[in-house]
């Protein structure tokens, strides 16, 4: 167990630098520069300009920007300054890194619990009213767009009903991040129940339950225990993977809601051009995706006595 | 009032709009409304993005900072709303000659951190932003002022650190020389770019632009980045435009819809424009306290004429494409009413403004747009493009540009869609661009000299098309040393006269703002370069 984890941390290395290294690149090939945006339609005088350039590394040829840049981020956790406003990266990351986890965090949660109660009662119940029911309104959450459903959400709730705040003008009101964690995980929700429902309902015929039944266990046991840990892994899978995406790809629900995540930073940041920015946004999340397959297979072998890692 | 960005229509362009459905022009500015009590020092809040950059005076090109910085800070000068200049921090800039100017301040003006305003805060903070070292994105401002040249030298090292232009006489009286006389220079002091700096600000320029002091009506509170940005009223304020309320809070929105959501249920209490999608309906909901007004800012097609298409082309086949557009069809349908059909190329609210400059050429006549195309010996290759950032929302105008252009004339016309801003611009810059341009233009000071030397003059940053002719070039000069302003500004009037003969660009339409306030404020007025003016905002008693 122990090996296995540390060479799982080990392979994080190359991936780490891999995907620095690629997205270092694709920044770098798309047209327009983050100095020259910052004067928009009248152009700057070409010594500002310069120094600017010299001033953030821009001059050098690419392979050294990279070079410089990783140094500095692992010797010196320094994932360099934003262009435009002259501010280290560490605290932009440091203002929106939070703000996304209460979102993402209540997000998951919603979908982990909801997700699941539905997929379990769905799948114990497959091929009747409940079951199709619920399949419908799944259908439905899946086919509806994130924006549509912000928007609606926002109008009904905020508008005519008036429960809660149209946005989230406190981002440390965790009440107020209710709305848009709902619009966000809505689409994962439908996933983690079809998914549920299914593996539920095709490990419900296995003949390890037949045995679970026929020994008299109670009901409860049979599904809590035996019934269900063997249905979680697709569904873990699945959460774990989605678990980063919620982060890093909150972008409509952020811009609806007026939240100012890593989502919308990143989309900022590819627009300005800003490389650093970007990287130290991405980088963070490549660390959370890969944690989080880590946890992900280890989980594997708590819920499924068959699997072992040695 | 004031103002330079051009980036600030980049702001606009994100916001224009989508969809098709028809909404009446019509003005309907208010702002009596003043039957409630009014608190004055209740504070209010304004719908801003994140400022790009820190918060320093000749750092700021883009709307969500420079609204801020004018809060913070005064300049010798201002305008007022037919562009006429008034005096702010000076009592009196005067020349004999247009190349040496005396400027004379008010005695009495303090920093918010108590310093006295000196002709010293003027020159040094100039000569600090002028230098290249200093990285400010809008030093070139400072180029008109003799020395410039050794400061920021086009190539090779500076030879000064300051420029010889600017001399102090005394405390409140300084002398500016510019290296060739500029009639209309006194309006380009207005910009913020002229702002004076306290001591402090030169010992941490940075934390300066983290938490800025001023001279002007607000103090800085905080900033909260991403999320807000508070200032208060400077109490010992001593110009004419004192606050009438407590303070603002500048408050980040991540989209204008969410800001015109949080307008309704009064959780914001100004906005600067309301996003496309509450277009058709924001004059119902708001009531008199929709806002829909013309600013100075013109929207253009640009001809690059570095292209073979158009090198050798004959103005007339220009004038003839400027007359097939149905500019009133346009505006009042896919922008729904949010511009206003141009005339000239002069936007109105400036100084030298004249209704009907470009004559004809600005009016829809399909018979009369086919034979000048005819007479200029048509359009090479039949057809033209026109290029636009798609992440502005112009895709639908240019559009209904190119189907009324294609409709009345038969040239075939697309549009030219780049991924982004960063991409239009780069291909402008690198003189890449296939035919035609988009190109924006919100005023930086009121005088037409911005609309025209500024744009069309061979030499010009602003004059990416590469559109060159000796002529306007010196006419431009003529007017340029013109030894009065109102000389100046008739010799640069008969220039705009002489355009149509040129035909630098095609004008389209002017920018309106529409915005809205909430029920807690009154008296919400906005200037000429579409921001509310913050100062008259009164806030109503809870």
């Amino acid at each position: 167990m122990g090996r296995y984890v540390a060479r799982r941390l080990l392979q994080m290395i190359p991936v780490f630098f891999g995907t620095t290294l690629l997205i270092f690149l694709m920044v770098y090939a798309l047209p327009g520069d983050p100095v020259s945006g910052l004067f928009g339609d009248k152009g700057g005088s070409p010594q500002v300009i310069a120094a600017l350039k010299h001033e953030y590394g821009l001059d050098l040829p690419i392979y050294e920007q990279y070079f410089n840049y990783m140094r500095d981020m692992i010797l010196h956790a320094d994932f360099g300054t934003q262009i435009a406003s002259g501010r280290p990266v560490t605290d932009v990351l440091g203002d929106a890194f939070p703000v996304t986890l209460r979102l993402a965090g209540l997000a998951f949660a919603f979908e982990a619990v909801l997700g699941l109660t539905l997929g379990v009662l769905s799948g114990l119940r497959a091929g009747r009213v409940t079951d199709n029911a619920i399949l419908l309104i799944t259908l439905l959450l899946i086919s509806v767009p994130v924006f549509v459903l912000g928007f609606i959400l926002q109008m009904v709730f905020a508008d005519q009903l008036g429960w809660v705040a149209p946005s989230v003008n406190d981002d440390t009101d965790l009440t107020q991040f209710i709305l848009p964690a709902v619009v966000l995980g809505t689409a994962s929700l439908a996933y983690v129940t079809r998914l549920t429902r299914t593996s539920i309902a095709e490990n419900l015929r296995a003949d390890y339950i037949r045995t679970a039944v026929a020994k008299g266990l109670p009901r409860r046991r049979v599904v809590g225990v035996h019934l269900m840990r063997n249905s979680l892994i697709p569904v873990v899978t699945y959460l774990g993977a989605d678990l980063g995406a919620l982060m890093g790809g909150a972008v409509v629900t952020e811009h609806i809601f007026n939240i100012h995540g890593v989502g919308g930073t990143i989309a900022e940041s590819i627009v300005r051009r800003e490389g650093t920015t970007l990287i130290g946004l991405v980088t963070i999340l490549v660390l959370v995706y890969l944690l989080a397959s880590l946890l992900v297979d280890l989980l594997y072998a708590v819920l499924d006595p068959r699997i072992r890692y040695a | 009032m004031r103002g330079a960005k051009s980036a600030k229509w980049v702001a606009i362009a994100a916001v224009v709009a989508l969809g098709a459905t028809a909404c009446g022009g019509g003005s309907g500015d208010s702002g009596d409304d003043s039957k409630a009590a009014i608190d004055p020092n209740g504070k209010f809040s304004v719908e801003v993005g994140e400022p790009e950059n820190p918060l320093q005076p000749a750092n700021t090109m883009e709307s969500n900072g420079s609204i801020v910085i004018r809060s913070l800070f005064s300049t010798l000068v201002d305008y007022d709303a037919s562009g006429k200049i008034v005096m702010v921090n000076a009592q009196s800039v005067d020349s004999t000659d247009n190349k040496t100017f005396t400027v004379k301040l008010k005695p009495g003006w303090k920093f918010h951190d108590g310093t006295p305003v000196t002709a010293t805060s003027y020159v040094k903070a100039w000569n600090w932003a002028a230098n290249p070292a200093n990285k400010q994105t809008n030093s070139f401002w400072f180029s008109d002022i003799e020395g410039y040249d050794k400061v920021a030298p086009a190539k090779g090292k500076p030879t000064a650190t300051e420029m010889s232009g600017l001399k102090v006489v005394d405390d409140n009286t300084f002398t500016i020389t510019l290296a060739k006389p500029l009639p209309y220079f006194v309006y380009k002091l207005g910009y913020e770019v002229f702002a004076p700096l306290p001591e402090s600000f030169y010992k941490d320029p940075a934390a300066a632009g983290q938490k800025p002091v001023g001279n002007g009506p607000y103090k800085f509170v905080s900033w909260d980045h991403k999320k807000s940005i508070e200032v208060a009223r400077y109490d010992d304020y001593q110009g004419q435009n004192k606050a009438k309320n407590g303070g603002v809070v500048f408050k980040n929105y991540t989209s204008l819809e969410t800001a015109y959501q949080d307008l309704k249920s009064n959780n914001v209490d100004v906005l600067r424009q309301v996003a496309p999608k509450d277009l058709p309906v924001y004059k119902a909901d708001l009531g008199d306290r929709a806002v829909d007004k013309p600013y100075s800012s013109i929207q253009s097609i640009a001809v690059a004429y570095y292209t073979p298409q158009w090198k050798k082309i004959d103005p007339k086949v220009i004038q003839g494409l400027s007359m097939a557009i149905d500019r009133d069809t346009i505006t009042k349908t896919v922008l729904q009413g949010t511009r206003e059909p141009a005339t000239g190329w002069v936007a109105k609210g400036v100084l030298g403004y004249t209704p009907n400059a470009a004559g004809d050429i600005t009016k829809y006549d399909p018979a009369k747009a086919k034979a000048l195309i005819a007479e200029g010996g048509g359009v090479p290759g039949n057809a033209i493009s026109i290029q636009f950032n798609a992440d502005g929302g112009h895709k639908d105008w240019v559009e209904a540009v190119c189907n009324s252009i294609t409709k009345a004339t038969g040239v075939k016309c697309t549009g030219d869609s780049k991924a982004d801003f960063q991409t239009d611009l780069q291909a402008r810059q690198n003189k890449q661009v296939k035919s035609l341009y988009r190109s924006g233009w919100v005023l930086d000071y009121p005088f037409i000299a911005n609309f025209i030397r500024d744009l069309f003059g061979t030499q010009s940053d602003g004059n990416q098309g590469g559109f060159s002719s000796k002529e306007i070039d010196d006419l431009i000069a003529k007017a340029d040393a013109a030894p009065s302003l109102e000389e100046s500004e008739k010799l640069y009037q008969q220039v705009e006269k002489e355009l149509p003969k040129y035909m630098p660009s095609i004008p389209l339409w002017y920018y309106k703002v529409n915005a809205g306030y909430s029920e807690n404020v009154t008296g919400v007025e906005y200037a000429q370069d579409g921001d509310p003016i913050l100062t008259g905002v009164q806030v109503k008693k809870k």
